[in-house]
C-alpha cells in the first residue's frame, strides 16, 4: 500500500512538472537571446553563438569535447596527489583512470573503484560531477538537434553545439541542481569537505566514518542520470540518501528530466500528441517492467524463502521492497546506474527484468537526451515498417525514411548489441573470467552479462558479485561504454542532418497517423521485440534460467 | 493539348471495380523454374543478397560438417538449408519466368525487317531494319512491318499496333500533330507514310520493353534498398547473437554443434523476406505488364504507391469524351414535339458524336425513329463549317438548322425573322449552368421560327464519385484538367466529385500547377499524350503517356499505358501501393516468426544442461533434433508457401493508412506469431517417426 501511494506521489509530481519544465526546455534552446555568463563562455571558447553548424560541424563539436573531456579528467585523477582535499590518497592508478574517464564522460558512471579511499573530494568536485552536468548537456544536445532535423526543412544547419551545450548545463541542469541540492540538504543528505569523522563504537573499536560534498554531487547524480556515488554504496548509503523522501525525490530528479523532453518534442515539433505518444510508450513500458521487478521481489522463490524474507536481500529496509523495486526500475530505465539496493540479491526475474530494462536501449525514459533519441530512432524503425504496411514511402513526422535515414537508424540500433555481446561474449570465453565471479553457471554469466550490459548502455549500475578490475575488464568496458555512447551519437547527428535536408511531407489521411493508439502500441511491440529476439538466447542461459528453475 | 483517342477504352479495364485482381499462379510453374532456381545457386548470384547469401554460407558450412560426421539429423539439417536457398532461388525464377514468357511473345512479334531508305536525292535502297541510324527516312507501303521507332514527316496510314498493344483495332497515324509516332515492330495496313528513325536499333520501344518485362536489367528500387539495409542489420544482429551463444554454452557447460548453431542462425535471419524480396519486385512490374503498362523503372512503380495529387483530363478520364445531348428547351410557341421533330431531322445526317447523341435522345425521349427514313434521305444536308457553325437539313422546301446560339440567330435575322429575348434566356442559362446550348431553327413557308434550345453537357462517367472518395480516403487529391471555362468546370467537379479543377489550362498552368503542389511536398501523376505535354509529363512524379500519343510524350513520362486510358492512373497507383505493402507485410511475417523458433530451438540446445528451460518447449516438440529439424524444414516451407502472396501481392483495399495498418498488423504481424507455432508443431508429428530423429 505504501508502495503504490510511492508511485502515485512520484507519477503526480512528474504529471504537474513535465509541462512547465517540457516548454521551459523548449524555450530554452530555441531562444536567440545569450545570458551574459553565456557570452563570457562563447568567448573564452572562440564560438560566435549565431552560427549554426552543419552536422558534421556539430558532430564533430562532439566529439572533439568529449575527448578533451577523457583526457582532462584522466590528468585530474592521476594528478590528485597534487590537488588540494586528496587525504593523500594518491594517484589514482592508471586503469581505473582510464575506465572512469570514460564512464564519466560517457554519462554512465561504472565506478570500477571504491570511491571512500580512492578519490579526494577534489577529484569528486572539480572532475567527477563536473562530467556530471556536461555529460548530461551533451545528450540534451544531441537530443535537440536530432529534433530539430524533424522541424526544419531544406537546411543543413542543426543549431550550434557549444550553444547547446551551455544552454542545457547553465539554464537547465544547474539551477534545478542547485535548487534540489539545498532540499536534500535540509532533509539529511550530507555535504562536507571534511575527508571523515573518527568515533569509537560501542564495542570499543575505533572507526573512521567517511563524509563528502554528498547532496551537490547527489542531485546530479540523479538529475542528470548519470549514477555514479560519491560513496561506495550509493544511494544505498545513509549520507546520500537518508530516508523514504529522499528516496522518492531521488526517483523523481531521474526521471524528470527524460520525461518532460517528450513534452518538449511535442511543442518543438508543434504538434504536442507526438510527444505524449513517445511518452505512453516510455511510461507502459517503465510500468510494465515495475510491476515484473516488484512483483519478483515480493514473490521469492517457494514459502520458506518468502518466509526467511528473501526478497529483502540486499535491500535497506528503510526503503523496503517497493521503494527499491521503483528505485530500481527507475534508475534501469533510465541509464542512471545509481542503484539503493543491491541488484545482484535480486531474483531471476527480478534482476532479469533489471538488465532487460537496459537492453530496451535505455529508452523507458532513458537518460537525459539519450532516452529521447534512441526512442526517436526506433520509432523510426517502427515506422519504416509501418509505412510499407500502409503502401507508402515510409516516412515520419513528415519526413521520408529513405536509404539514409534507416542506415543511419539501423547504425544506432547495431552499436550497443554489437559491442555488448562481442565484449560479454569474449569475457566469459576467457579462461581467467571465472575467477573474478562470485558464482558460477547461470548467475556467474549474468553478472558479466550486466556487466556489458551496464557499460553499453551507458548505465553504470552494477550487478556486484563480479570483480572487474583486471585490465581486461577495465579496458573492455571502457571501450564499450565509450563506443556504446559515441556510435549512436554520430549516427543520430548524421539522420538529423539528412532529416534536416528534406523537405516537409504534408500529412493526408494516407499518412499513418502517429498520435492516436495504434503508434504507440506498434512502437511499444517494436521496442519490446527488438530487444527480446536480439537478447534472448544471452537472457536464456543467465536469468531466464534462473527465473525459471 | 490533346486527351484521348477515339478508341473506347478496352473492356477490361472499364469494368474493372478498381481492385487489382489476383495474378494466375500455377504449381506448375515451380518445376519449369527449377532449372534456373539451380543455376542461381552459384555464389556470384548468392552475394547480391546478404540474407539469403548467410543461408547460402550456412549450407556450405552444414554439408561440409554432414560429410565429416554423416548421421541422419545432420545430413537432414544440411539437406534442408539446401532447400531453403533453393526455395528463395525459385521464388525468384518463377517470377522472372512470368516476364520472359512475355518477352518470348514481343520477340516473336520483332521480325527481322527489312527497310526501304531513302537516299537525300530521293532514290530508294533496301537495307536491313537493324542497320538504320537516327535520322534515317525510310519509306512504309501498306502490308510492310515499319522498322523502327519513330515520326512520321509524310503521309498517312492505317497501322496494326496489336504485336504492342495486344489490341486488335487498328489506328490511325498520321504527319503532324499529336498522333504522328509509330513504333518499330508495328505493321501499316494502308497507304504509304515516309518515316525519320528517331530511335538507335537495339533501343527500339520492344527492344526496352522486352528489356524491362525480363527484369534483365532490374535495378533495386529506393524503398528496396532501404528495406535490404535494415534486413542486413537484422542479420547481423542475429549473427552475434548466435556467435556469442556459444561462449556462453561453453561457460554452461554444455557446447553445441556448429550445425545446431547454423540452423539457429538460419531460422532467426528474415529468410522469408529475404528470399522473396526480389520475387516481389519483380511480380510488381509484371503486375503493370498484365494491365498492359509498360514503368521505365521500379521507382516509377514506387513512386506510384506515394501519389498525393492526381492530375486527371477531364474528357475521357472523368467524363466520357464526347458532350451528348440531354435535355430539350422548347421556346415560343414551339412545343417539346416539335423541337424534337427538328432537332432530330438537323442532326440526322451529323456524324459528330454530339449529333448522334441529339439522334438518340429524341428517339428515345419522344419515339422518333433513330435512322433516317427513305424520304428523309431525299434530303440535301448542310454540313458543319467553322464558318457558318451549324449543321443542318433542306428538305420539302423546310430549312431545318442547329448551331451555335449566335450564328444559327444571324441565320434566323438573315431570313427576315427575329429571334426572341426568351432564346437569349435560356441560352445564358444553359450555359451559366457549364454547358452547351445548340439553338435550332427552321424555316417553314418563308417563316423563321426558332424552336428552342439543345442541351449539350459532358457525362460524367458511372461511379467517378465512389471512386474519388476512396481516392480521398487513401489520401490523393483529384485535381481535374480541362480546357473549359471555368463555369463549365466547376459544374462538372460538382458533379463528378473531384477534389479541385484547373479551367482553362494550358501547357503552362498545368505545368505551373505541378510545380506548385511539389513546392508543397506532394507527389504529383499525370497522363498525357501530347508533345505539349512532354514537359509536364517529365516533371510530374509519375508521368503516363498514352501509347497513342506523341514520342515525345513517351520520352518524356515514365510509364507508357499501351491501351491509352487515361483512368488506368489510378490502378498505377494502387499497385505501386500493393507493392510497398507486400514488402512490408512479409517483412513483418518474417520477423514475427522468430519468436516461436526461439521456443522451438533454445529449449532443444539447453534443456539438457537446464532442465528447467524445458517449460518453454510449448509446442511438446519429442526429441531437441526433431524440434530443431521441425524449425529448419518450416523455415523452408515457408518460403514455398508464400510465393504465390509474393506474385499476387497482399490483398489491397483502399482505406485509410490506420486501417490498412491495423489490419495488416494483425494479419501479418500476429499472424506471423502464432503460424510457425502451429506449423513447427505439425511438422514435428512428422519428423518425430523419422528413426535417428525422434
Amino acid at each position: 500500500m505504501a508502495g503504490l501511494l510511492q508511485v502515485g506521489v512520484l507519477l503526480a509530481a512528474l504529471a504537474a512538472v513535465h509541462k512547465p519544465l517540457g516548454d521551459y526546455m523548449a524555450r530554452v534552446f530555441t531562444s536567440t537571446r545569450h545570458l551574459a555568463v553565456e557570452r563570457v563562455v562563447y568567448r573564452a571558447v572562440r564560438v560566435d553563438p549565431d552560427r549554426e553548424q552543419h552536422w558534421k560541424t556539430y558532430a564533430a563539436g562532439v566529439l572533439g569535447f568529449s575527448f578533451v573531456s577523457i583526457v582532462l579528467l584522466y590528468l585530474i585523477q592521476r594528478l590528485q596527489s597534487v590537488l588540494p582535499f586528496d587525504f593523500g590518497r594518491g594517484p589514482v592508478e592508471p586503469g581505473i583512470a582510464f575506465n572512469t574517464a570514460i564512464s564519466f564522460v560517457a554519462n554512465t558512471n561504472w565506478q570500477s573503484y571504491v570511491p571512500e579511499t580512492v578519490m579526494g573530494h577534489t577529484v569528486q568536485m572539480l572532475g567527477l560531477t563536473v562530467q556530471n552536468f556536461l555529460s548530461a548537456a551533451v545528450g540534451l544536445s544531441v537530443a535537440m538537434a536530432l529534433v530539430r532535423g524533424f522541424v526544419r526543412s531544406r537546411t543543413d544547419r542543426l543549431g550550434n553545439f557549444w550553444v547547446d551545450l551551455t544552454r542545457g548545463t547553465v539554464r537547465i541542469l544547474l539551477p534545478m541542481a542547485f535548487l534540489f541540492a539545498v532540499v536534500l540538504v535540509g532533509l539529511g543528505v550530507v555535504q562536507s569537505l571534511r575527508s571523515g569523522v573518527d568515533i569509537t563504537s560501542v564495542d570499543g573499536r575505533s572507526n573512521h566514518i567517511a563524509l563528502a560534498p554528498a547532496a551537490s554531487q547527489e542531485v546530479i547524480k540523479e538529475l542528470g542520470t548519470n549514477g555514479g556515488g560519491i560513496f561506495n554504496a550509493n544511494s544505498a548509503h545513509p549520507f546520500e540518501n537518508p530516508n523514504g523522501w529522499t528516496n522518492l525525490i531521488e526517483i523523481f530528479l531521474l526521471l524528470v528530466i527524460p520525461v518532460s523532453l517528450t513534452r518538449t518534442f511535442g511543442t518543438l515539433v508543434g504538434n504536442r500528441r507526438q510527444g505524449y505518444a513517445l511518452l505512453s510508450v516510455m511510461t507502459v513500458l517503465w510500468g510494465a517492467m515495475l510491476a515484473v521487478i516488484w512483483w519478483a521481489e515480493a514473490h521469492p522463490n517457494g514459502p520458506a524463502a518468502l518466509l526467511a524474507g528473501a526478497g529483502t536481500e540486499g535491500k535497506e529496509v528503510r526503503f523496503g521492497i517497493a521503494g527499491s523495486a521503483l528505485f530500481a526500475n527507475s534508475t534501469t530505465g533510465t541509464s542512471t546506474g545509481a542503484v539503493n539496493s543491491m541488484h545482484d540479491s535480486y531474483s531471476g526475474l527480478g534482476g532479469g527484468g533489471t538488465m532487460l530494462n537496459m537492453l530496451f536501449g535505455e529508452m523507458t525514459p532513458g537518460g537525459v537526451g539519450t532516452g529521447l533519441y534512441s526512442m526517436l530512432v526506433m520509432a523510426i524503425i517502427a515506422m519504416f515498417l509501418a509505412g510499407l504496411m500502409v503502401g507508402r514511402t515510409p516516412e515520419y513526422l513528415g519526413k521520408k525514411l529513405g536509404r539514409r535515414e534507416v542506415t543511419a537508424a539501423a547504425v544506432t540500433i547495431l552499436a550497443m548489441p554489437t559491442v555488448l555481446l562481442l565484449g560479454a561474449g569474449i569475457a566469459i570465453l576467457l579462461p581467467g573470467t571465472s575467477g573474478y565471479l562470485a558464482n558460477s553457471g547461470p548467475h556467474g554469466w549474468s553478472e558479466v552479462l550486466y556487466a556489458y550490459t551496464s557499460a553499453s548502455n551507458n548505465n553504470g549500475s552494477a550487478f556486484a558479485g563480479i570483480t572487474v578490475t583486471s585490465p581486461w575488464f577495465q579496458s573492455s568496458l571502457g571501450l564499450c561504454m565509450l563506443f556504446g555512447r559515441l556510435i549512436p551519437i554520430l549516427a543520430v547527428l548524421c539522420l538529423a542532418g539528412s532529416l534536416a535536408a528534406q523537405k516537409k511531407v504534408p500529412s493526408t489521411s494516407g499518412t499513418l497517423p502517429t498520435t492516436g493508439a495504434l503508434f504507440p502500441t506498434l512502437l511499444t511491440g517494436t521496442v519490446v521485440l527488438v530487444a527480446a529476439l536480439t537478447f534472448i538466447p544471452a537472457l536464456a542461459l543467465g536469468p531466464i534460467a534462473e527465473a525459471l528453475a | 493539348m490533346t486527351t484521348t483517342t477515339d478508341r473506347p477504352a478496352p473492356q477490361h479495364t472499364a469494368e474493372r471495380t478498381g481492385r487489382i485482381g489476383a495474378g494466375v499462379f500455377n504449381p506448375r510453374q515451380l518445376l519449369t523454374s527449377l532449372p534456373d532456381a539451380l543455376r542461381k545457386l552459384h555464389p556470384r548470384h548468392q552475394v547480391r543478397n546478404p540474407v539469403m547469401f548467410v543461408v547460402w554460407v550456412g549450407s556450405v558450412l552444414s554439408t561440409v560438417f554432414a560429410i565429416g560426421d554423416p548421421d541422419v539429423f545432420t545430413i537432414a539439417v544440411a539437406l534442408w538449408l539446401w532447400f531453403t536457398v533453393l526455395f528463395a532461388n525459385l521464388a525468384e525464377a518463377v517470377a522472372e519466368g512470368r516476364g520472359k514468357a512475355q518477352a518470348e511473345t514481343l520477340r516473336r512479334g520483332k521480325k527481322e525487317t527489312v527497310a526501304r531508305r531513302l537516299a537525300p536525292d530521293g532514290t530508294e535502297e533496301t537495307v536491313p531494319g537493324v542497320s538504320l541510324r537516327i535520322g534515317d527516312l525510310v519509306v512504309v507501303e501498306a502490308g510492310q512491318v515499319i522498322p523502327g521507332d519513330g515520326e512520321i514527316v509524310e503521309g498517312i496510314a492505317t497501322v496494326d499496333e496489336s504485336a504492342i498493344t495486344g489490341e486488335s483495332a487498328p489506328v490511325i497515324r498520321e504527319s503532324g500533330g499529336d498522333f504522328s509516332s509509330v513504333t518499330g515492330g508495328t505493321t501499316v495496313l494502308s497507304d504509304r507514310i515516309v518515316v525519320r528513325i528517331s530511335t538507335k536499333p537495339g533501343e527500339s520501344f520492344v527492344d526496352r520493353m522486352i528489356a524491362l518485362v525480363e527484369g534483365a536489367r532490374r535495378q533495386k528500387t529506393p524503398n528496396e534498398i532501404a528495406l535490404t539495409i535494415l534486413l542486413s542489420t537484422l542479420t547481423i544482429i542475429f549473427l552475434l547473437a548466435v556467435l556469442t551463444l556459444q561462449p556462453i554454452a561453453r561457460h554452461s557447460g554444455s557446447v553445441q554443434s556448429v550445425i545446431v548453431l547454423t540452423a539457429l542462425l538460419v531460422c532467426l535471419i528474415p529468410t522469408t523476406i529475404g528470399a522473396l524480396l526480389s520475387a516481389i519486385g519483380i511480380a510488381g512490374m509484371d503486375r503493370l505488364v498484365q494491365r498492359n503498362v509498360l514503368a521505365t523503372s521500379g521507382r516509377a512503380v514506387e513512386a506510384a504507391g506515394d501519389v498525393s495529387t492526381l492530375l486527371l483530363d477531364k474528357t475521357g478520364t472523368i467524363t466520357f469524351g464526347n458532350r451528348r445531348a440531354t435535355e430539350l428547351i422548347p421556346v415560343g410557341t414551339s412545343t417539346a414535339d416539335d423541337l424534337a421533330a427538328a432537332a432530330r431531322l438537323s442532326s440526322l445526317a451529323d456524324g459528330t458524336p454530339e449529333g448522334r447523341s441529339i439522334v438518340e435522345l429524341c428517339a428515345r425521349r419522344h419515339g422518333l425513329p433513330a435512322e433516317a427514313t427513305e424520304a428523309e434521305s431525299a434530303g440535301e444536308f448542310v454540313p458543319f463549317t467553322a464558318q457558318t457553325r451549324m449543321s443542318g437539313i433542306d428538305l420539302d422546301g423546310r430549312l431545318v438548322r442547329k448551331g451555335a446560339a449566335s450564328a444559327v440567330r444571324a441565320w434566323v435575322t438573315d431570313q427576315g425573322g427575329e429571334s426572341a429575348d426568351e432564346v437569349r434566356a435560356v441560352v445564358d442559362r444553359v450555359s451559366a449552368e457549364g454547358a452547351t446550348p445548340l439553338v435550332v431553327a427552321e424555316v417553314v413557308a418563308g417563316t423563321p421560327v426558332v424552336h428552342g434550345v439543345v442541351r449539350l453537357s459532358d457525362v460524367v462517367k458511372p461511379r467517378m464519385r465512389d471512386r474519388f472518395a476512396e481516392l480521398r480516403s487513401m489520401g490523393i487529391r483529384t485535381v481535374m484538367i480541362t480546357g473549359d471555362n471555368p463555369l463549365t468546370a466547376r459544374a462538372i467537379a460538382d458533379e463528378s466529385g473531384v477534389d479541385d479543377f484547373l479551367a482553362e489550362a494550358t501547357p503552362e498552368d498545368k505545368m505551373a500547377l505541378i510545380r506548385r503542389e511539389q513546392e508543397g511536398g506532394w507527389l504529383v501523376a499525370m497522363t498525357g499524350d501530347g508533345t505539349n505535354d512532354a514537359p509536364a509529363l517529365a516533371q510530374s512524379d509519375v508521368g503516363v503517356a498514352m501509347n497513342s500519343g506523341t514520342m515525345a510524350a513517351k520520352e518524356a513520362g515514365n510509364m507508357v499505358d499501351l491501351d491509352s486510358d487515361p483512368t488506368k492512373l489510378i490502378e498505377i497507383v494502387e499497385i505501386g501501393k500493393q507493392l510497398l505493402i507486400t514488402r512490408g507485410a512479409l517483412t513483418t511475417f518474417s520477423v514475427a516468426n522468430d519468436l516461436a523458433k526461439y521456443f522451438a530451438i533454445l529449449p532443444a540446445m539447453f534443456a539438457g544442461i537446464f532442465p528447467q528451460l524445458d517449460k518453454l518447449n510449448i509446442m511438446n516438440l519429442a526429441t531437441p533434433q526433431s524440434a530443431i529439424l521441425s524449425a529448419v524444414i518450416f523455415n523452408a516451407l515457408v518460403i514455398i508457401g508464400l510465393i504465390p502472396l509474393a506474385l499476387r501481392g497482399v490483398r489491397y483495399r483502399p482505406s485509410t493508412a490506420n486501417a490498412l495498418l491495423r489490419r495488416n498488423l494483425v494479419v501479418y504481424g500476429l499472424g506471423g506469431i502464432l503460424t510457425p507455432f502451429v506449423g513447427i508443431w505439425l511438422i514435428d508429428l512428422l519428423v518425430r517417426l523419422i528413426p535417428g530423429i525422434g
